[in-house]
């Protein structure tokens, strides 16, 4: 355990309130082995073309992100905000690692396996019936793409980073934690599209 | 808190991210049949220069921490390199050939550069983040 110094604002002259805070790695080693497996069993789904891996990594893929996505954003968000600041930062330092793997493999999963399916299916094709559902749902994932690579994962790396630090700055923290709840709070909402654009063409 | 200028690095690194995945989606959006080239080549330009833009104004900040960017880079950027690896396996598993194949490489490759950039940036920027101090030093 290490301390973070937290501003007094309350109490003018008052020492900075020392937090406890876990040591950890930005990005568990362990996780690894299980993102390489993940990784290496999408290539042979991919190869070996058939419809239920590929559906299988699809569906769970896209399945987990959706509610990961609602849950952090909708649910844990706000929880997050109303918590101490001590607390938060425990938890950040066991939630925010994790979420280093999480995330970019559990959408690494849905769109290859999703866009290796709709080869297959033929749903990706111009002379698909529902061709304009089906590019409304790249659009889709191509603007939480941006925001989740531009904005969310920068802000993940960089929180764990500065927590790191022997002096961590509550403020740096408070702000990238901000910006990583909202934006996960953005996509949570933008999931909802996906799902309203996936059932209607899993209706046809 | 105070806190130093820097280029609006992010925005315009977005940008650039946007323009390559608007590309991919003019692209895919297009497929099997015949795709005009000139859009997503258009894009493709754009994008790169903004990102050539973005690392100019960065090195013109003083006392940027480049250390601490490039150790975040590289390892951002081996991470970055498997999934566009991942995505451009499955363009070649589809036989997809000719212009729109070099193009949708040459995307993957900037979208590989761009992200880690992203990242390394945000985390460069705080690397010399100090908070008020117990001794009552400035952040």
């Amino acid at each position: 355990m290490a301390a973070v110094t937290t501003p007094s604002i309350a109490v003018e002259d008052a020492a900075p309130q020392v937090v406890e805070r876990p040591s950890f790695e930005i990005v568990p080693r362990r996780g690894l082995v299980l993102v390489a497996i993940a990784m290496l069993l999408l290539i042979i789904a991919i190869a070996v073309n058939q419809l239920w891996p590929l559906e299988f990594f699809h569906v769970a893929g896209g399945a987990a992100w959706t509610i990961i996505d609602l849950f952090l954003g909708l649910v844990l968000g706000p929880i997050m905000g109303s918590m101490s600041v001590p607390a938060r930062v425990e938890f950040t330092t066991k939630l925010m690692p994790k979420m280093v793997l999480i995330m970019p493999t559990v959408v690494t999963l849905t769109l290859a396996a999703g866009w290796q399916l709709g080869v297959k299916l033929g749903t990706v094709e111009s002379t698909y019936p529902n061709h304009a559902w089906i590019v409304a749902s790249f659009i889709v994932v191509g603007v939480m793409a941006v925001l989740a690579l531009g904005l969310l994962e920068p802000a993940n790396i960089a929180v764990l980073f500065e927590l790191k630090k022997p002096r961590p700055n509550p403020q740096v923290i408070e702000r990238l934690m901000k910006r990583f709840i909202y934006c996960a709070g953005i996509l949570g909402v933008m999931q909802i599209a996906t799902l309203v654009i996936m059932t209607k063409i899993a209706s046809g | 808190m105070n806190e130093r200028r820097f280029p609006p690095f992010t925005q315009i690194g977005m940008v650039s991210l946007a323009l390559i995945v608007t590309g991919g989606i003019y692209l895919s959006a297009h497929l099997p049949e015949h795709v005009p080239l000139g859009p997503a080549v258009a894009l493709l330009v754009a994008s790169t220069a903004l990102l050539c833009v973005n690392l100019f104004l960065l090195t013109r900040v003083k006392d940027f921490a480049w250390a601490r960017f490039f150790q975040v880079f590289k390892w951002a950027l081996l991470a970055y390199s498997i999934t566009a690896g991942m995505i451009g396996y499955a363009f070649l598993k589809d036989h997809l050939r000719g212009g729109p194949l070099v193009v949708l490489v040459l995307s993957l490759v900037v979208y590989a550069v761009q992200v880690p950039t992203l990242i390394a940036f945000t985390v460069a920027r705080y690397a010399n983040s100090e908070p008020a101090g117990l001794d009552g030093s400035p952040a």
